[in-house]
């Protein structure tokens, strides 16, 4: 794991004077030259608007294209890369269940179940669901430390249709029993939809063992490039939604008054593809694939448990979620006895530190817990044992910048 | 980056004796930033086009929590339109219109948050209760 870090050329920036330490990968990642150079590649070499022309240029814009869905689908374990819908980002993902299979499928007197810790990006368009539709949005509320209680899966009943959660929460980093929670919703008869955007990057994804019904994912949390997310969907389910957007590329006959579609998944796929992005996932594939994910873990738990370590000897730091490393994937939420996690990150990032502030795009849980705004480290593939050692002696500082005598 | 967080700044972050709810008042706003979560009420109490008293509830960052203090220690006991001049001035030294330190001196502690206008991600922070402030009294005004 050592030598990946010369493929990542944004690791040797200089910020306010110092090495870069780059701990918000749960927003983003960085991109190793491989990536780079693929999107290079494409651009110098075969640009053409995918499944539309004759020409050799399109034609090889297509090929590149279906074969990034091929990896894809390889990547998750999914049946067939038609099952795979290449969207935006998790975002758009989400919404297009929520749109072409919630609005249509849902009813009055019917739930969805969702736990408090979702991101907004898997709650909102459910609270759009249940507005439109008349169903009623369930929370599962967890318990203290974020995992789920017996009570909380007793809300997964027969009016349940949807059961939504994510595989890993980007706010407590914890890796969730994905398995149990959809064996639990198809009990019942609802489906399950999965939010991968903090589990792909870090751990197999295998939706035909998970069984779930949906799965959605960034590319750009994941070493690829941002505009490309991925949708799974079982292709039984995919093959009876409505489509999500209309218009060129998604149809098969178009006449003055109406339209068929084309297959699933070019159906859900309006408009010129970003074929660039699709290349850089392909490639952002197979960097993680030569790695695997074995060694991934292992390195994400020794940075956690270390990083851990050293914040649970500072009485001022309180940890969110779970305090055991082995439940979490490299993310670690935390607040500072009387410092705002603003001002956190502003002195953090004065010694080159860039760590999340805020709300982390989950207000409901922060206000479950009273905790308004809280600070996030999250690791990736690129970081070291050097650079927590460096910000856990960081750390202290900050309370010592803010006035504090400890 | 030191001298961000000044004495000054952190003594206005710490002293609370302008964050608590006023019995009696004339005019309350909210202000909120959504990208960072600063939140706060302000509330005044006019009496004849005077501020006869001023305080804030909420909570936020060090930044946002000092700059209400300051511009309240600021306000408090003057006439509503030269309140408003204030703000104006403030917000015109964040956003580098006023430069000249002589004038800017009239803001008293709050030149302290001058150096906020290199760090765009704390703008929103350092303007936030002036913002909430010059929006309250605008309405008042039209409302007449
Ligand atoms: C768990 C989770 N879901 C959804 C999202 C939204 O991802 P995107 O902004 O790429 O759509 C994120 C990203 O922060 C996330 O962490
Ligand atoms: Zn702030």
């Amino acid at each position: 794991m050592n030598n990946v870090r010369k493929d990542f050329p944004i690791l040797t920036k200089k910020v306010n004077g110092h090495q870069l330490v780059y701990f918000d990968n749960a927003a983003t990642t960085q991109k190793p030259y491989q990536v780079i150079h693929a999107i290079v590649d494409l651009l110098e070499h075969y640009n053409g608007n995918p499944h539309r022309g004759a020409h050799t240029l399109s034609m090889e814009a297509t090929e590149l294209y279906d074969e990034a869905k091929q990896a894809v689908a390889r990547f998750i374990n999914a049946r067939s890369a038609d099952e795979i819908i290449f969207v935006r980002n998790t975002t758009e993902a989400l919404n297009l269940v929520a749109r072409s299979y919630g609005e249509a499928n849902l009813h009055s007197g019917d739930k969805i179940v969702i736990p408090i810790s979702e991101h907004h990006s898997d709650l909102v368009p459910w609270q759009r669901v249940a507005s439109k539709t008349g169903a009623k949005l369930v929370y599962m509320y967890l318990d203290e430390e974020g995992h789920f209680t017996d009570e909380d899966l007793a809300k997964i009943d027969d009016h349940t249709k949807i059961v939504a959660f994510a595989a890993v929460s980007n706010v407590l980093g914890m890796k969730r029993p994905v398995e149990k929670i959809i064996k639990k919703a198809h009990q019942v008869g609802a489906i399950a939809v999965l939010d991968g955007a903090q589990s792909a990057p870090h751990m197999k994804s295998d939706v035909q063992k998970w069984d779930c019904d949906f799965y959605a994912f960034s590319g750009h949390k994941m070493l690829g490039s941002a505009g490309t997310g991925v949708l799974y969907g079982k292709l039984e389910l995919l093959r009876n939604m409505e489509p999500f957007l209309s218009g060129g590329d998604m149809i098969e006959y178009v006449q003055e008054q109406s339209t068929t579609f084309a297959e699933v998944p070019f159906k859900f796929e309006a408009g010129t593809e970003n074929v660039e992005g699709a290349v850089a996932l392909h490639a952002a594939i197979d960097y993680l694939e030569a790695i695997g994910f074995d060694a991934i873990e292992q390195h994400e738990y020794e940075l956690t448990r270390h990083c851990m370590e050293g914040m649970l000897k500072l009485p001022y730091i309180h940890l969110l979620g779970s305090k055991d490393p082995k439940e979490k994937v490299g993310v670690i939420s935390f607040t500072i006895d009387g410092v705002h996690p603003h001002d956190a990150a502003t002195i953090l990032d004065s010694y080159g530190i860039a760590i999340r502030s805020g709300h982390h795009c989950a207000q409901p849980l922060g206000h479950h817990l009273h905790v308004e705004a809280s600070n996030r480290v999250s690791f990736y593939i690129y970081n070291t044992i050097e650079e927590v050692d460096y910000f856990l002696s960081k750390l202290p500082l900050v309370r010592k910048q803010m006035g504090f005598k400890d | 980056m030191n001298q961000l967080y000044s004495d000054i700044i952190l003594e206005h972050n710490q002293n609370l004796s302008n964050k608590h709810e006023l019995k009696d008042f004339t005019l309350q706003e909210h202000g909120h930033n959504p990208s960072c979560g600063d939140d706060i009420t302000l509330q005044a109490d006019i009496h004849n086009g005077i501020v006869r008293d001023a305080a804030y509830t909420g909570h936020g960052c060090a930044i946002s929590q000092a700059s209400a203090d300051m511009m309240i220690d600021l306000i408090k006991g003057k006439p509503t339109a030269e309140a408003l001049r204030l703000v104006n001035l403030f917000l015109d030294m964040i956003k580098r219109k006023e430069t000249d330190d002589a004038k800017l001196e009239e803001l008293e502690d709050a030149i302290a948050l001058k150096n906020i206008s290199n760090m765009p991600a704390r703008v929103k922070c350092a303007v936030l209760a002036w913002h909430t402030l010059k929006d309250a009294l605008e309405k008042k005004e039209e409302n007449r």
